[in-house]
């Protein structure tokens, strides 16, 4: 068992009771709301004649289903639009924020509770996602629950849990240049298993992570569920501190003295014990790209695809060879041998303005020396939330990214899970800046997709192959 | 809440590891605002080619019409925590599953329904599975109480989270009701937790 960890002094602040069935009851500091996964849970709540218990600590906002080209409103899908008023109705009846494009705040879910400073050091936090673990990097402990969950936190604030392991997985050294956040996180999992990290919260330390912004880290954590890991976190420090100071919701003046001083004694000391430690190195960590259909099915840039024989576990190579026949590739191809239909640069994953600014810096070089999106190959790019789209166009990075043939898009999650109009058609590729790579996934049953960094995704989309972004080295 | 203590059915194997939500329920069945209709969408895909024809999939077959056990293998329920997956299974007509292991949010979900998602060992599951498509007409029985599944003449081990198997024995599995009754207990917390005195602007 774990002791003085992050994760043991977090959930013991927020440990309210023992249910009569072991299970702990946990108060949830922050609950975030969607439009998908809420109806239902709302409608539970109406049904059982019960109110929000703090409405005040409930957010919501929408992302899966709005549509990226044109957001105006009714929606042409009459699914979306029922699905939009649903949300709207609620979020009014029960006295939920709701973070609407009228505010100018709407985006990702998980882009938009940190970039509003509702995500804080030392928080429980939910939502009806499974990539709330991305809040993680602030020192929280946040996870996805299912629609029942969420009817649970929105009548009593709190879940009925049972308690996890803490595995801390080292990173030490420095990252060599071209290799980012998603490739550490890739390498993880790819290295631990997508079910690894089953009943285990990850925390995720060492140089590479000390030295990482906190966007990066919001990128390692938001994967740690293709991990199997239901959280991950990062110990709180001046980092996150700083990204923290003078966002809408942090605290002010003296309270945020106060705050900061509570955050540093979150931090797992020296003091702590875990249930397991893996160390990696960082110069192992090689540009890394999925060719497969699941996360952990990846390899480096400079790698060939692996063949089915040298895995001796049967359930292993079952899978192995399911993927091959899905993604239409074979043993031993070099990842520069496949060619993409599709760039997708976007989702919770790398919508944040640093991987804009990266992937718009391998576009500006592609400019440079001649190059725009390769022919037949759709590139777009879709920023995590309107605060982001803002950003990046008062730095001027759609400009880059439209003059080589890119499409600027609205917030929203887009093809990352293809609940609206961005979707592969028949058996198109994609170069994809997201999370998962399931069949499916991306809106066509025979769609494949290969996951990737936001720069190697932009580095693909000039060439129209898999491409080591390397080749396009950063001015 | 009713208590689960044994479900008797027959077996429908499902196959292959790593088997996600989004291939249990594609994402374009999420946009339904009720879970009402769910039970047609099960595994679609995979059932069905995009014009509606049948694929071979155990959900299709006449023998595992009327199933009720899933028999599945390792980290079943991966990926998206849509609770749609379940919900689309338990409307389908399954009341159990067996597997080797679960994704976490996945079991979480199924137990929130009344639905338990046991363990039981690679192995077994194999031997389990090619038992029930040789005896597709078969009732299997899943004591919660002995923690056994039995099959034909053979009793397998299973294992479940205690806390999981405790809320399904006592009928405890909605647990709103659980959490509501420590109300004062909820309001003392929030009272002792630094920022939910911070000023929110
Ligand atoms: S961007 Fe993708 S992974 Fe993230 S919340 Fe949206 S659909 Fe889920």
């Amino acid at each position: 068992m774990a002791k003085n960890t992050l994760y043991n002094k977090v959930w013991d602040a927020h440990s309210v009771a023992t249910l009569p069935t072991g299970q702990t009851q946990l108060f949830i500091g922050l609950h975030m709301v969607h439009e998908v996964t809420s109806p239902q849970a709302f409608d539970m709540v109406r049904e059982k004649g019960l109110k929000v218990m703090y409405p005040e600590r409930t957010f919501a906002t929408m992302d899966h289903i709005v549509p990226t080209r044109s957001q105006k409103r009714p929606f042409l899908d009459p699914q979306a639009e029922a699905m939009m008023q649903a949300i709207e109705r609620n979020t009014e009846e029960f006295g939920v924020t709701f973070l609407n494009f009228e505010t100018g705040k709407q985006g990702v879910v998980h882009i938009i509770g940190p970039e509003l400073g509702l995500t804080q050091p030392g928080m429980t936090i939910a939502c009806g996602d499974s990539h709330t673990s991305t809040h993680g990097a602030f020192g929280t402990l946040a996870f996805g629950i299912g629609t029942s969950q969420v009817r649970d936190v929105l009548a009593t604030q709190c879940l009925a849990m049972d308690p996890m392991k803490v595995r801390r997985i080292e990173v030490n050294g420095t990252l060599r240049p071209g290799v980012t956040p998603k490739d550490v996180i890739l390498y993880i999992i790819n290295r631990l298993g997508v079910k690894g990290g089953i009943g285990f919260a990850y925390e995720y330390a060492g140089d590479a992570f000390d030295s990482m912004t906190m966007e990066g880290r919001m990128t390692v954590c938001n994967m740690s569920i293709e991990g199997g890991a239901r959280a991950g976190y990062v110990n709180p420090d001046d980092t996150t501190f700083e990204y923290l100071k003078g966002r809408d919701h942090s605290p002010k003046g003296e309270e945020w003295d106060k705050a900061v001083e509570k955050w540093r004694s979150l931090a797992s000391g020296p003091e702590a014990e875990y249930d397991e430690v893996v160390r990696y190195n960082a110069e192992d960590i090689q540009p890394m790209v999925t060719w497969g259909i699941t996360p952990g099915q990846s390899i480096g840039i400079h790698q060939t695809l692996p063949r089915p024989e040298d895995y001796d576990d049967s359930g292993e190579r079952q899978s192995i060879e399911l993927a091959y026949k899905h993604m239409k590739l074979k043993p031993g191809q070099r990842p520069d041998e496949i060619k993409i239909d599709v760039a997708f640069i976007g989702s919770c994953t790398n919508g944040r303005i640093e991987d804009l600014r990266a992937a718009a810096a391998v576009v500006a070089q592609g400019i440079k020396a001649g190059k725009k999106v390769a022919p037949g190959v759709t590139a777009f790019v879709v920023p995590g939330s309107m605060q982001v789209r803002k950003q990046a166009m008062e730095e001027g990075l759609h400009t880059i990214f439209q003059d080589a043939g890119f499409e600027w898009r609205g917030a929203g999650c887009s093809m990352c899970l293809a609940m609206n109009p961005d979707q592969l058609k028949g058996d198109q590729i994609s170069a994809s800046s997201s999370n998962r790579n399931f069949i499916g996934r991306q809106g066509s049953p025979s769609g494949r997709t290969l996951l990737m960094s936001p720069a190697m995704v932009a580095a693909a989309a000039l060439t129209g192959k898999v491409t080591d972004v390397r080749q396009f080295p950063a001015a | 809440m009713s208590k689960i203590k044994k479900i008797e059915a027959r077996g429908v194997p499902v196959v292959g590891n790593d088997i996600d939500t989004d291939r249990i329920i594609p994402a374009r069945y999420l946009k339904e605002i009720t879970f009402s209709k769910m039970g047609d969408y099960p595994f679609y895909d995979e059932r069905f080619t995009p014009e509606g024809k049948k694929k071979d999939h155990s959900f299709n077959k006449p023998e595992y019409q009327g199933a009720g056990i899933l028999v599945a293998n390792s980290n079943f329920g991966c990926g998206s925590s849509r609770e749609h997956a379940p919900q689309s299974l338990v409307r389908w007509g399954i009341r159990a599953i067996v597997a080797e292991s679960y994704a976490e949010i996945f079991a979480g979900n199924c137990v929130m329904l009344g639905t338990p998602a046991v363990v039981a060992s690679k192995d077994d599951v194999a031997a389990i599975q090619k038992w029930v498509a040789a005896n597709p007409e078969a009732q299997l029985v899943l004591d919660l109480e002995a923690m056994i599944l039995k099959v034909g003449d053979h009793s397998y081990k299973i294992t479940m989270p205690e806390t999981r198997r405790n809320a399904l024995l006592e009928g405890t599995w909605d647990s709103t009701s659980l959490l509501l009754a420590n109300k004062d207990k909820i309001e003392a917390i929030a009272a002792s937790l630094p920022y939910m005195a911070w000023t929110q602007d």
